[in-house]
């Protein structure tokens, strides 16, 4: 009976795969179709043990049925060199498997910058990769154009062949970014940034989501990739920079409510240091910035010695000369030098300008 | 930050709402006056409940129950409460699985959205929670309670009054789950309930309360449960029961609570911090205030992997002792068993990180956990390949549990193939979430947990009751269950590898409308293997008398199958001795007979209500906490505590069984042996 079902159903998954777009395994950008190719041959490798398996499953089942009387040996339990065998098999399939997974984990980081277009073309070294900064929220996505100076909600726009550099972060809850005709996904996290590269090679419109659940307007968290020719995107742009509005901190706290089904919008410009307040959950008016709460953290916070300097840093948000900031506040902790460099090295990476204000005190 | 508003909460309770000094958060808009389909719901388990209650008070059955089942301390008795539960449950779970399936064919269709999305997620999320900590969790305490004692030749556990209280505590996390679907709501966050979602700030209602007090009590009692069965099998094996002449079983159920008892602590603590976040105003797993929603993420599956390997590792104990049982033929590779069995207890602690590859941690660090998770496939596999050849030269009789064994085999390693897939951790970044890991999990957790749980209700129940189970109702179950899982998962394979995500209640286009229909048949036909099951059962106790066997009905291996069917309440009148591996078999060959005289007095835990009673209080301190009724709350506390300590005080816990007792009993039960 179990044969018949498999049968029945590998005959049955035959007339549903060749009616269907699976595109997961046949995508269209060359990052995502390199994940899909993992997939089948990750499949292939495994199968080579699961196909005796199975097979010997149902040949034993058959053959040493009661009825049919075939050799019976009830003390038989141990042979050495089966059990070799036995371990032996896995291991070796595991061993490569595990080979192709180290290689292709580190060739497919989403952190990397793409080393090729796809099979045949090399990444231009004078092609810089299209920065698009994206924003999970409740329940819709916003997509900054740093480059561009634009921002939108619910569609996206990429040039055909030119990688695609995305910072991701949420203002929500937790989230996952998936385009699957580009790349596979990536969380989005509040106050944190993730990073994902990938290229689309066709023109065309995909289709994007959230893959991660997030809540009562989940299934509508959707969105359009355009996939257009420079003259195309050109004029994407242009339509963005045509509408009226631009994304400053007061429209992003409105949009940054929950909707469900949110419509695409346009914003003219993007608010200079959006992404910044955006990553650090400083947009709003009254907030303050975490990179500036971890430097007052890490200066002493509500502690006594935070006490002594509050009134110094009241109001601040952006810290824009650390070093001098730095000085002012304790003059007097340069014999605490290694504590304090290990407290900033805390801090996100990309602040350079922190780790030049250490530098600054030392030689004080 | 954005704070949420209705939109989000839902309806009813949200976190503004006052707290009234003696009501806290109860109102009249707790109950779901507002949805048909929960509230009829509701009005059919209230008639069934009373209906029950009536007619067991009105046949007077009530004192019985107390004093034979609710205070039992006999592990055997306890064994059979947790299979009850989890069958109950299951079907609770498997009603939501129908609606889940009929909600989604139907949308995708583009007919109707039969519920709100924000029911929908209440759905999934109680799903997961039920048939993990309710259906699979009771069921494999179960079996080790019931089967563990006997395979060892040991008169009960170790601590008699803790495995009731243990069991209890379970029963109090079911019955607040249950409460929740009729007064108030359920977490929508999905069965691990990740923040910042199950925070305050995004689910601001009790749902989540609900969630973490359940969680939170019947995890105590798995914990105690597990200390309890590790020292059972460290301290009360029978006389020259070596390790290495452990039954399989009894190894698989040593391997798995060294897990639970390491793994469920993380659990509590991590649930206890969310806790702390949501009523302490704490930040552990805020996203502001220094919080890390990683953090949580990282420790629940710290536990949440090793529970995987929890609920499968007896499972495969299960099958290895079915096997060699109907191959009539020894296990072979009994010592590669054992180590297999420990190697992946190890590893499993090892793997974690492969629930959230897609998180951005670095090429070394998620080929690192993929590759110790294709490790763990290393062990399995050889387990399979070790029942294959205990098959092989074998003279294998195709009863209930060797077909149920054998639809594992398959299904079993089918799963374990897309687990290795999924373990390749560039694959994961577009498989990961999508409706192809729901396939995958559910291919290894049904094919796995489900076919192996009732080929081991097959296999011993006529140990439990003295009678096997009718064998047709017992095939229908097997086909529904079996042709039902292949249609329900098999579509859902493909949607995944079509980009479709999980935990969707609305669709765009009605593109996977075909797809979603057959898995709906599906679940389907698994729900005639659910109703084949119960009828299953019904027809083999009306048919008791034709279907009666004998203390030994399989030609067992396994000092269980020694005892008289069922045991007496007792065990074993003499310790058994015990002289090789697969103690009982070795007996028949060697015509040991049992003894009929010289029967001496046994020492027996008395009954006791102090389980029940507590966990009743905690119930009450659970439901207290989850609606703010603080006053309450603390009451049951200290009732708690008061009767816990109360309870240490009781000298009077243990009796002695007269041997002329004894005797009676042991002549009345003919020794199968002779």
């Amino acid at each position: 009976m179990i044969k018949k079902c498999l049968l029945s159903v590998s005959f049955f998954s035959l007339i549903v795969l060749s009616g269907c777009n699976l595109v997961v395994l046949n995508p269209t950008g060359d990052v995502a179709a390199q994940q899909g190719d993992l997939i089948i041959y990750a499949t292939v490798l495994m199968l080579i043990v699961i196909i005796p398996v199975l097979t010997l499953t149902v040949f034993f089942a058959l053959k040493y049925r009661a009825a049919n009387e075939a050799r019976y040996e009830p003390d038989w339990d141990h042979s050495v060199s089966l059990e070799i065998v036995i371990w032996a098999v896995p291991l070796a399939i595991i061993i490569c498997l595990a080979g192709l997974t180290w290689v292709a984990t580190h060739r497919l980081d989403p952190y990397a910058d793409l080393t090729r277009i796809s099979e045949t073309k090399p990444v231009d070294p004078n092609v810089t990769p299209l920065q698009v900064q994206v924003v999970a929220m409740d329940w819709k996505w916003l997509f900054i154009y740093p480059e561009y100076d634009i921002a939108t909600v619910n569609e996206m726009a990429t040039i055909v062949d030119r990688p695609v550099e995305f910072k991701l972060t949420s203002t929500t809850v937790m989230n996952a970014f998936y385009v699957p005709d580009m790349v596979g996904m990536i969380y989005a996290m509040a106050g944190m940034e993730t990073e994902l590269n990938g290229v689309l090679n066709e023109p065309g419109t995909f289709e994007g989501f959230a893959s991660h659940y997030s809540g009562d307007g989940f299934s509508q968290m959707r969105f359009d990739v355009h996939a257009l020719d420079q003259r195309g995107f050109d004029a994407w742009v242009a339509q963005a920079r045509g509408t009226p509005q631009m994304l400053d901190r007061e429209t992003f706290v409105e949009l940054d409510a929950p909707t469900k089904g949110h419509p695409v919008t346009f914003y003219s410009a993007v608010e200079e240091d959006m992404w910044e307040r955006i990553l650090n959950m400083c947009v709003g008016e009254d907030d303050l910035c975490m990179h500036d709460m971890m430097m007052v953290d890490a200066m002493g916070g509500g502690g006594l010695e935070g006490l002594y300097n509050r009134e110094l840093y009241r109001g601040l948000c952006t810290a824009d000369d650390p070093a001098a900031l730095f000085a002012i506040l304790r003059p007097d902790l340069s014999n605490r030098m290694s504590e304090i460099e290990a407290a900033i090295a805390l801090l996100p990476p990309q602040h350079d300008a922190l780790s030049s204000a250490t530098s600054q005190v030392r030689g004080n | 930050m954005a704070t949420f508003t209705e939109t989000a909460a839902g309806h009813s309770s949200d976190a503004s709402a006052t707290v009234h000094w003696f009501w806290g958060k109860l109102g009249w808009d707790i109950f779901p006056f507002y949805d048909p389909l929960i509230f009829g719901t509701f009005i059919m388990t209230m008639i069934l409940a009373v209906s029950v209650a009536g007619l067991v008070l009105y046949k007077g059955w009530l004192p019985y129950l107390w004093r034979e089942w609710l205070t039992s301390v006999d592990h055997k008795k306890i064994g059979i409460m947790y299979m009850i539960l989890a069958v109950v449950m299951l079907v609770r779970g498997f009603a939501d699985a129908v609606i889940m399936r009929v909600h989604q064919a139907l949308a995708s269709a583009g007919i109707l959205e039969l519920l709100p999305s924000y029911h929908y997620d209440q759905l999934f999320t109680v799903h997961g929670v039920i048939m993990i900590f309710f259906v699979a969790m009771p069921f494999i305490t179960g079996f080790m309670n019931y089967i563990m004692p006997l395979q060892i030749g040991a008169r009960d556990v170790a601590f008699p009054f803790l495995n009731n209280f243990s069991f209890w505590l379970t029963m109090s996390g079911a019955v607040l789950i249950m409460i929740s679907l009729f007064v108030g709501e359920f977490a929508a966050t999905g069965w691990l309930a990740f923040p910042p979602l199950s925070g305050l700030e995004f689910s601001p209602g009790v749902g989540m309360d609900y969630y973490l007090w359940s969680l939170n009590i019947a995890g105590i009692g798995t914990t105690l449960s597990g200390i309890n069965l590790i020292v059972t099998i460290v301290k009360m094996r029978a006389p020259g029961m070596t390790w290495m002449r452990l039954p399989i079983f009894t190894w698989s159920s040593l391997v798995t609570n060294i897990l639970i008892v390491a793994s469920f602590p993380v659990l509590t603590a991590t649930l206890a911090l969310l806790t702390a976040d949501r009523y302490l105003g704490t930040h552990f797993f805020t996203n502001e205030m220094g919080g890390n929603p990683m953090m949580y993420i990282n420790l629940i599956w710290i536990w949440g992997h090793p529970e995987v390997y929890i609920l499968i590792m007896p499972i495969f104990g299960i099958f290895s002792e079915i096997v060699p049982t109907f191959a009539r033929k020894r296990l072979f590779g009994y010592a590669s068993m054992v180590y297999a069995l420990c190697v992946i207890m190890i590893l499993s602690y090892l793997v974690w990180l492969h629930h959230f590859f897609t998180m951005g941690a670095g090429a070394d660090v998620n080929s690192f956990f993929g590759i110790t998770t294709m490790i763990i496939s290393i062990p399995t596999g050889a387990k399979l390949f070790n029942w294959l050849f205990t098959m092989y030269k074998g003279r294998i009789e195709f009863e209930l549990p060797m077909m149920w064994t054998l639809a594992f085999m398959v299904t079993f390693t089918i799963g374990g193939m897309t687990g290795v897939l999924l373990a390749v951790p560039p694959a994961d970044y577009v498989l990961h979430n999508s409706l192809f890991l729901v396939a995958h999990f559910h291919n290894v957790i049904i094919g796995g947990v489900v076919f192996g749980v009732f080929a081991g209700i097959t296999y011993w129940w006529p140990k439990a009751f003295g009678f096997h189970m009718d064998k047709f109702w017992g095939k229908v179950s097997l086909f529904g269950w079996v042709v039902g899982f292949y249609l329900a998962f098999m579509p859902l394979y493909i949607l995944g590898l079509m980009g479709v995500t999980r935990r969707l209640s609305q669709f765009e286009d009605t593109f996977y409308a075909g797809y979603f229909f057959a898995a709906a048949l599906g679940v389907g036909l698994i729900g005639l293997g659910v109703i084949a099951f119960i009828i299953q059962i019904a027809v083999s106790i009306k048919n008791r008398d034709k279907l009666a066997c004998g203390g030994d009905p399989w030609n067992g291996r396994t000092l269980e199958w020694s005892t008289s069917s069922p045991p007496p309440y007792y065990n074993f009148a003499f310790s058994p001795r015990v002289y090789a591996l697969d103690a009982w078999h070795h007996m028949k060959e060697h015509g040991a007979t049992a003894p009929k005289d010289g029967f001496v007095p046994i020492h027996m835990p008395k009954n006791t209500a102090s389980g029940i009673v507590i966990s009743s209080f905690m119930t009450v301190m659970g439901f207290a906490l989850i609606w703010h009724v603080w006053w309450l709350a603390a009451l049951g506390f200290a009732a708690s505590l008061a009767w816990g300590i109360g309870h240490t005080f009781n000298y009077n816990r243990d009796y002695y069984v007269p041997a002329n007792q004894v005797a009676e009993i042991e002549r009345a039960n003919i020794s199968p042996a002779e």
